[in-house]
């Protein structure tokens, strides 16, 4: 069900772990399917003066395709200028990855939200525009995970303990 | 890289054909392939073999042979017991059934349920255990059947069917049991028992062939019609080479089954001593009145297709009730049921045992398993608390 290149970025994921010194961090989750992804970036400014992804790291709970987008997306994102890793779709995280089961598919959204949600933070700590596209992506995805919160609030229980300082969305 | 031999740790989910039962059907396809119901020689060859099986069968279950109805397999055998009780009634009715039940009953019931039939879900205790007061409060004059499996296919919990099914008797109401977890490893006494589910694959048995124990006296509308087979309570041409290869798994169960329970319990004593030691894990389901076979394990932080597909990286085949392993992305209703709260429903493992497990496919889950779920720890944002 899963194409070899999934396998292979579950294996041995591109730019796992937590980041210290990061300039933003995006956090979304989706506790019904039972994955959470935390996306840090750093940010840095190139020769021409243009805000660049230097660095990119994540943190997923998640099931395969979760850990194999999140390894994705921190390639595809990562040198790129903030105006360019904007453009990043769940589609194009699919279809790097050899296409994902459609079951799946969310899980490729939830990487694309994840570097949305970290460049959100990041534009907005930095008191820059925030583009209406960006803008609107946010607001859907606060939307969803308060819904999803609410609804499962009974059932939550506690995933253990995180110890990275909240930024923004709450932990789901 | 060089790919180990398999550990095989998922036989809950379906067993290998053992060798014996191979050789038992091997000429049921193309030297004694007849007709059951043809009337000559090759005919009544396949005849006297299914005969042969279903008295065997009957004889290790303490039934009748002409209380067994061949079915394609467990799912077929539970909607026939639950739609086959329900459907005699013109007027709906109501069904009894545990929480916890295999999908083949769950669904069945809902679809009666949609269709005018009322139905009572039995809550399980922390462990899965059904209250056997609880089925007596939940027996009502229009009940028509109460099902509760005879051992939980995820978690192994073994339910008090004997308890149940005497409530059942006293009230009148025939009892069903899913026991295809628990048959040919426990012992199964028919008292109080009317219907009861078998299935041949997980017992070392060819897949597509189980039964229905159908209590003499109990009525059943059938739910296949044709040709009359199974008299007249399931029609198609018999799985000739299926019911041998069912007798022959049965032959084997009940004769080493002794033996083979035996080992499995001491695997199982000893992957639950083993994995407690693991940070942040919970055994799910009870620590002892269980099926030999089964061990179910929850862990803090990590989500159960992932360590499922990790295990897999080492040549380890289990499973896990994750939503993200289902099709429809919802946690196992077992699990909930059992109130494991979802985060640690999603990262479930069931391990099980088959007759073919050895002391190295423990060895080899208790090297991979503490380091497939710290790699997998080391890249979750939740932290195992302390």
């Amino acid at each position: 069900m899963y194409t070899e290149k999934v396998i292979e970025h579950f294996r041995e994921p591109h730019n796992r772990g937590k980041m210290e010194d990061y300039s933003a961090i995006g956090k979304v989750g989706n506790i019904v399917c039972g994955d959470v992804m935390w996306l840090y970036i750093k940010v840095e400014k190139d020769d021409a003066g243009r805000d660049i992804i230097a660095d990119i790291s994540w943190e997923t709970f998640g099931c395969t395709a979760a850990i194999a987008t999140s390894s994705m997306i921190s390639d595809l994102a990562k040198g790129k200028t903030i105006e360019e890793a904007i453009h990043v779709t769940n589609q194009d995280v699919a279809s790097e990855l050899g296409g994902l089961p459609p079951v799946k598919m969310h899980c490729s959204a939830l990487a694309a939200d994840a570097l949305n949600e970290a460049i959100y933070a990041y534009l907005t700590q930095e008191h820059r525009e925030i583009p209406e596209a960006l803008e609107k992506r946010h607001a859907r995805v606060s939307k969803e995970v308060n819904a999803l919160e609410k609804r499962y609030e009974a059932f939550l229980g506690s995933p253990g303990k995180a110890d990275v300082p909240e930024q923004g969305s709450k932990q789901p | 890289m060089v790919m180990n031999k398999l550990v095989y740790l998922d036989n809950s989910a379906t067993t290998p054909v053992a060798p014996e039962v191979a050789e038992a059907m091997r000429p049921f396809f193309q030297e004694r392939y007849g007709n059951a119901s043809s009337l000559h020689a090759a005919g009544r060859e396949a005849h006297r073999a299914v005969d042969a099986s279903r008295q065997l069968i009957a004889e290790h279950l303490g039934s009748r042979a002409d209380e067994l109805v061949f079915t394609s397999g467990a799912t077929e055998a539970d909607n026939l017991a639950v739609l086959g009780t329900a459907l005699r009634s013109d007027s709906g009715g109501h069904i009894i059934a545990s929480r916890i039940e295999h999908d083949a009953v769950l669904q069945a019931v809902q679809w009666l349920t949609e269709r005018g039939y009322e139905a009572t879900l039995l809550d399980v205790d922390k462990f899965g255990r059904v209250d056997p007061q609880a089925v007596r409060e939940a027996i009502r004059p229009d009940t028509l059947l109460v099902s509760v499996m005879a051992g939980n296919n995820e978690v192994g919990t073994l339910q008090p069917i004997g308890e149940i099914g005497e409530i059942c008797r006293e009230a009148g109401v025939p009892f069903h049991t899913d026991a295809v977890q628990a048959y040919g490893k426990i012992e199964l006494p028919l008292d109080g028992i009317d219907l009861l589910s078998v299935s041949a694959h997980k017992l070392h048995g060819p897949k597509g062939v189980g039964f229905l124990y159908v209590r003499n006296g109990v009525k059943l509308v059938p739910l296949l019609h044709g040709g009359g087979h199974e008299r007249g309570r399931r029609s198609g041409t018999e799985n000739v080479p299926g019911i041998v290869g069912l007798a022959e798994a049965t032959r084997l169960a009940f004769e080493e089954r002794e033996a083979v329970t035996e080992r499995m319990r001491s695997f199982r004593e000893r992957i639950i001593q083993e994995v407690s030691r693991i940070r942040g894990t919970r055994l799910n389901g009870h620590p002892i009145d269980s099926l030999p076979h089964i061990a179910n394990f929850s862990f803090e932080a990590i989500e159960g297709e992932s360590l499922i597909m990790k295990l897999d990286e080492f040549g380890i085949a289990a499973s896990t009730g994750s939503a993200c392993s289902s099709p429809n992305l919802t946690a196992s209703h077992v699990l909930v049921a059992l109130g494991v709260p979802l985060s640690m429903a999603h990262g479930s493992l069931r391990v099980s045992s088959g007759r073919q497990t050895t002391n190295e496919d423990i060895d080899a889950l208790l090297d991979a398993l503490p380091v497939a779920v710290e790699r997998l720890r080391e890249i979750s944002p939740f932290k195992v608390g302390g």
